[in-house]
Parts: structure tokens; sequence; C-alpha cells
């Protein structure tokens, strides 16, 4: 007989409870989504924010180190936003979908072209999240139960969009706010089209982002899927973006993380379509107190489909990275090709990074490989700069930006090339 | 210009320079020449600062300062030059920029201007002239994917472009074809000047028919056993080492 021993909710447990019940008439969506809303809230209560001795989140005990107590962020002033527009630029001539405290601002959005089709994401059929009270999809929970505002998006078939779309979700306002966003985007067959999905917001300032996006690209569509994560210094990201790939579906996904304090990033992937190709580049920049997280998760199930996972990640003052890297292949799944490699520069010896990558291989003719390295700079590398007169600081910054740059280069968008090489020196340059 | 007194040097502990004394005026041409594991190395690295080699003994110094007290970036500055024997290569930094950086450090530690872009691409392209050496080749991250022929036309370039006072070719010679060794002897010949010392360092005469020296030195167990001028090369390459190196 098993007995359980009543469980005490922490603070933040108890605030997301509160929040919900506070809040359970007026957060977006039809029966459906309230119903999910209640599941998804009554799993959170009965199983707790994960721990370490939950497996996927075994290196970040999410309990301990998530124990604010938030509030629902207000939608802000119109002009308060408008006065941020500033920093809502991005230097890339992208169509802007502008979010503030997890609202979408209509009337500051551009508009789309006439391929694309926005609705807001209480109105388009809801999809029911895949968990049975699973602690380690704590981040689904959350999001389905509080997110206040999205949009969905739809490609139409065989549109070209000629500029990225960019989903800009902000903060503003008062410390210990939380704020949910949901979005689903779906590229349709032969569609190409390119995606930002930034979300930053001030330092200094404690505040929790939760978001998810459940992205599909359709047969023989092509789609670059851009995640800037530039969060203010306090705060708690805690993402999930789930992809499904059809047949002959090509989507590259970029990862930059310069910012936030704890940062939780979940891609989780469906392969599900013949000659899919699925390429995954990500940059971690894991400085001051973070505890930057990146778990992810890639499933061949279909024969003959491809992936490449590759992550170069820098550590210093304090910082704690992970990446967890999980590729699974079915039985059917013959003929799959899956690279992952994971690199680490450890700059500071305060500071560390963990890297579990995994494979469960159930089909017998395939190629997977995986690797792992953690290293510090390249003593001979170093001494030939120097040699040519570069002083030691500055020798050392040129290696390490060489050592992330190579992930953010030949994007199809050259200018979103150089602004997210941009960021990274930007970021460097902080933590030197 | 250099001045190299009684100088020992080890790593990790191992003896590899056992009193060398070695004198170079400006506008020679000094070649080094000695077996494998003389010390020739040793004493290219000494001269550009690499940490992991501890002087026990001696000086060094140049136009009258002590070397050995300089940083390698601020010999560099100052126009100490060394051209590696086996170029570095660094993936994800092109060569443009890292000639820039090197340059604009160099002048900014001398409290020099820095060069602009146009002002130093004009300059590039002036220096890349003889050397076969393209702007597209220059694109490409440093010596990554280069031949040996690239790498060492890349470090004459790099040369040329900082114009040292003092040059250090350590064993510029090896990995070359003939064509090659032409390319870059003639870089090297292009750069000699009445200001400008340069020590040649070679295991083989065949550099020193197209690089002609002033002066040859025998380096053997880490000491100097013989001076004398372009004449001391071609009887080493018919005597071959040994007796140079009993003398030792």
């Amino acid at each position: 007989m098993n007995i359980e021993a009543a469980r005490l909710m922490t603070t933040a447990e108890t605030a997301f409870v509160d929040i919900f019940e506070a809040n359970e008439d007026h957060l977006p969506g039809d029966d459906t989504v309230k119903d999910a809303r209640i599941a998804a809230i009554a799993a959170l209560k009965h199983a707790g924010l994960p721990t370490r001795k939950v497996e996927a989140w075994h290196y970040t005990d999410l309990r301990r180190l998530l124990n604010t107590g938030y509030k629902l962020a207000e939608p802000p002033e119109f002009d308060d936003v408008k006065a941020d527009a500033r920093r809502l630029q991005l230097e890339v001539d992208t169509l802007k979908l502008p979010f503030a405290n997890g609202h979408f601002l209509k009337e500051m959005a551009d508009e789309l072209p006439a391929t694309v089709r926005i609705d807001p994401i209480a109105a388009c059929a809801f999809i029911p999240a895949p968990y049975e009270a699973d602690p380690s999809d704590a981040i689904i929970m959350l999001n389905t139960a509080l997110f206040s505002d999205g949009v969905c998006l739809h490609v139409a078939p065989d549109a070209k969009l000629p500029q990225p779309i960019e989903i800009d979700v902000a903060f503003s306002g008062d410390d210990k706010i939380m704020a949910a966003t949901r979005h689903r985007v779906e590229v349709n067959a032969g569609a190409e089209a390119t995606f930002v999905d930034r979300c930053g917001g001030p330092d200094r300032v404690q505040y929790l982002s939760c978001s998810m996006v459940e992205l599909t690209v359709a047969e023989n569509a092509k789609a670059t899927w851009i995640i800037s994560q530039e969060q203010g210094d306090l705060a708690t990201r805690l993402a999930r973006l789930n992809i499904t790939l059809k047949k002959n579906a090509q989507l590259t996904v970029v990862v930059v993380n310069a910012g936030g304090n704890l940062v939780r990033q979940e891609i989780n992937a469906d392969i599900i379509g013949e000659g899919a190709d699925l390429i995954i580049r990500g940059v971690n920049l894991v400085g001051g107190d973070s505890h930057v997280d990146v778990t992810t998760k890639l499933l061949h199930k279909v024969q003959n489909t491809t992936s490449t996972e590759t992550f170069r990640n820098v550590t210093t003052g304090r910082g704690s990275g992970v990446f967890q890297g999980m590729i699974g292949v079915a039985q059917p799944a013959q003929q799959t090709d899956a690279r992952m490699a994971c690199n680490t520069l450890i700059l500071s010896d305060d500071s560390g990074f963990s890297a579990k990558p995994e494979l469960e291989i159930f089909a017998d003719d395939v190629q997977c490989a995986h690797g792992a390295t953690v290293t510090d700079l390249d003593a001979t590398q170093l001494f030939y700069l120097k040699a040519r007169g570069i002083p030691e600081d500055k020798a050392r910054a040129l290696l390490v930006k060489a050592f992330l740059s190579e992930i953010v280069e030949d994007l199809d968008d050259d200018a979103l090339s150089e602004v997210l090489d941009h960021r990274i020196e930007r970021w460097l340059e902080a933590h030197d | 210009m250099l001045e190299i007194k009684n100088l020992h040097v080890e790593i990790g502990g191992e003896k590899i320079l056992r009193g060398l004394n070695l004198s170079v005026k400006a506008g020679e041409v000094a070649a080094i020449m000695g077996p494998n594991g003389s010390g020739k190395s040793t004493l290219s690295y000494v001269l550009s600062g690499k940490e992991e080699y501890e002087i026990t003994e001696g000086s060094i110094s140049y136009n009258g300062e002590d070397l050995t007290e300089l940083e390698p970036h601020e010999r560099a500055a100052k126009g100490v030059f060394l051209a590696f024997q086996y170029p570095i290569e660094i993936p994800g930094v092109p060569t443009m920029n890292f000639l820039k950086t090197a340059l604009n450090s160099q002048r900014i530690e001398r409290g020099e201007d820095e060069l602009t872009t146009p002002e130093f691409m004009r300059l590039v392209k002036a220096k890349s002239e003889g050397l076969k050496i393209s702007i597209d080749m220059l694109k490409r991250p440093v010596n990554v994917g280069f031949s040996g022929g690239e790498k060492k036309r890349a470090e004459i370039l790099q040369m040329a472009l900082l114009e040292p006072a003092l040059c250090i070719l350590d064993e510029t010679d090896s990995g070359l074809d003939i064509d090659a060794l032409k390319v870059v002897s003639d870089g090297v010949n292009h750069l000699r000047s009445p200001d400008r010392a340069m020590v040649v360092i070679t295991h083989y005469q065949r550099l020193l028919d197209h690089i002609v020296p002033d002066t040859v030195h025998v380096l053997s167990k880490g000491k100097i056993v013989r001076s004398g001028d372009k004449n001391l090369a071609l009887e080493l390459e018919e005597k071959g080492y040994a007796e140079f190196v009993d003398a030792a």
C-alpha cells in the first residue's frame, strides 16, 4: 500500500492556484479551454512543481528555484507601451506582433500580408495537452492554466513571406508579476516563412514569462524559427516549443539565450513526415547568478528523416547551464540520421555546465551521433593572437565570439544573422 | 638591435638553451642553423614571449630594453614578429578581421591613431599583391583550410602589414615546394631594409639560397657553436651537422 504524505504547497505554487481562482472567469477561451485550464491547475496542484527527483528536471530543481509569490500582470497603459516602443524595435525589418504583460497590442501590430491569417488563440480549436498530471510537463500545465493571450497564425499554402514575422513579448511595470502567452503557428504546404520569437523585459525586476508555442510545418514547407531570449537579469523564463514536421518539411530553429536569471527552454519535436529535416542551433550565454536550461526531445517517428542539433555555451561568473538532448528513433523510423553536439567554454572557476545527451533507438538502420565537450580557450590560439599584438583580454573575447558566431551565421536572412551576432557581442561585453 | 647573453631556458624542467649568445644588428639577416632538437624553435618562442618557457639565466636586450619584461603583445607592438613554423588555425575569426584587430591593437599600444576600414583595406590590397593572396582568401577564417603554402604566405603578409623591426622566421621553408618557396622568399627579401633585422631559423641550407644571410650561426645543444658568413651554410650542407655537434 502506498502512503502519500500530504504535500505542502510552496509560495509559488500557492500563487499560481490563487491567480487561477481569482481570474478563472475572465481568462479567454470557450468551455474546452476552460476544462483544459481546470485540469491543468488540478494537475499542478496535485503534482506540484518538479524537483530534482523528476528526471527531466534533475538539473533544474524548479520547486526550489521558483519561490516567488507572483501576481498576474495587468495590461499595461497604452502610452507606457508606446514610450517603450523604441526598445521594441529589432534592427531588422520585421512584421511586428507586439505583446506586453501577456496581452496582444493589436493597435501597434503591423499588418500582415493577405497570405497570413491571424486569429486570437482563444478562438482557435484548442489542442489539449498530452499530459496526465506528469510533473515533467510543468511548463505546459502552467501555461495552459494561466495563458492570457496569444495568436494563431496560418501561412497559406505556397505563400512565400517576404519578411520575418516577429512575435515580441515584453514586460513592464511592477515587481513579482507573471504572464503566460500561447501561440500556434501553421506553415502550410509549400509555404516559406521566418519567425522571430523575441522576449525581453527590464532589469532589476522579478517577473515570470511563460510561453508555449505549437509550430507545425506542413508538407514541403520551409520555416525558420528564431528564439531571441533577452530577459532582464532577475527574470524567470519558462518556455516550451512543440514542433510537428510533416513530409519533406524543413525547419531551422535558432535559440539565443542571452538573459534571464532562471531560464528553461524546452523544445519537443515530432518528426512525422518522411523526408523531413530539422536543424536546431543554439547559443546559451550563462553569466552572473543565472541558471539556463535547454531541454530538447526529438522524436523520429517515420523513415528517412534527419535532425542536426548544435549548441554552443559559454559560462562565466557563477552561472550554471544545462543541456539535455534526447533523440528518440521509433521502430519504423529506418534511415534516420540524427546528430547532436554540445560544446561549452567555461570562462570562470565558479561557473559550470551539465550536458546530458540521450539516445533511445528502436530502429536498426540509423545513424545517430552525439558529442559533448567542455573546454577552456585554446592556449596556442591565444598565444598566436597575442604574438600579433592583440592584448590578452581582446584576444580572449575574439576567440569566445568566434566559438559562438558560427551558430548564428548563414541564416537565409543576413540581417537576422547580424542582429543575433550583435546580441551575443553585447552580452559578452556586459559580462567581461 | 638584439643582444642575447648567456641565455639558459627550460621547459617543464628540461634544459633546452644552455648559455646562448647572439648579437644581431639592424639591417642584418642572421641565419640560425642546427640539427633537430638543438633549440631553434625554443629560441623563437622565447623571443616572442610564450609563457611556458622559463628563463633561468642570462638576458635578452632589444633596442636596449629588457625584452623578457614585456608581454607578448607589447613585444609585438615594439616590432618583434615571429613567423610561425606551424601557423595556428582559428575557426570563426575571418583573416581580415584578425589582421585589422592586430594592426590597430599595435597602433593603440604605440599611441597612434587606429586605421579606418577603408584605409586598412587599401593597405591590405597593396601588401597582398606579389604574395598571391586574394581578398577571398582573407575572408576565410585564419589559416583554416589553407594549404601549407597559403599559410606561410599569410604569415609573410602579416609581416608586411605589421612592419616589424625584428622578424624571426621559424622554419619558414618547411612544407613548401620550390614555387611556394620562391614566392615566400621574394616576400621576405622585399622586406629587407637597413632598419630591420631578421633571424632566419632553418634546418636546411635550401632557404638560404633564396634569402641570402649576412651571418650564419650554428646552434647545437642549446648554444651557438660556430658563427660565420654565408659560406658557413654551404660548408654545413657539405659536411653535415655531425662535426659541429661533436664540437659542442
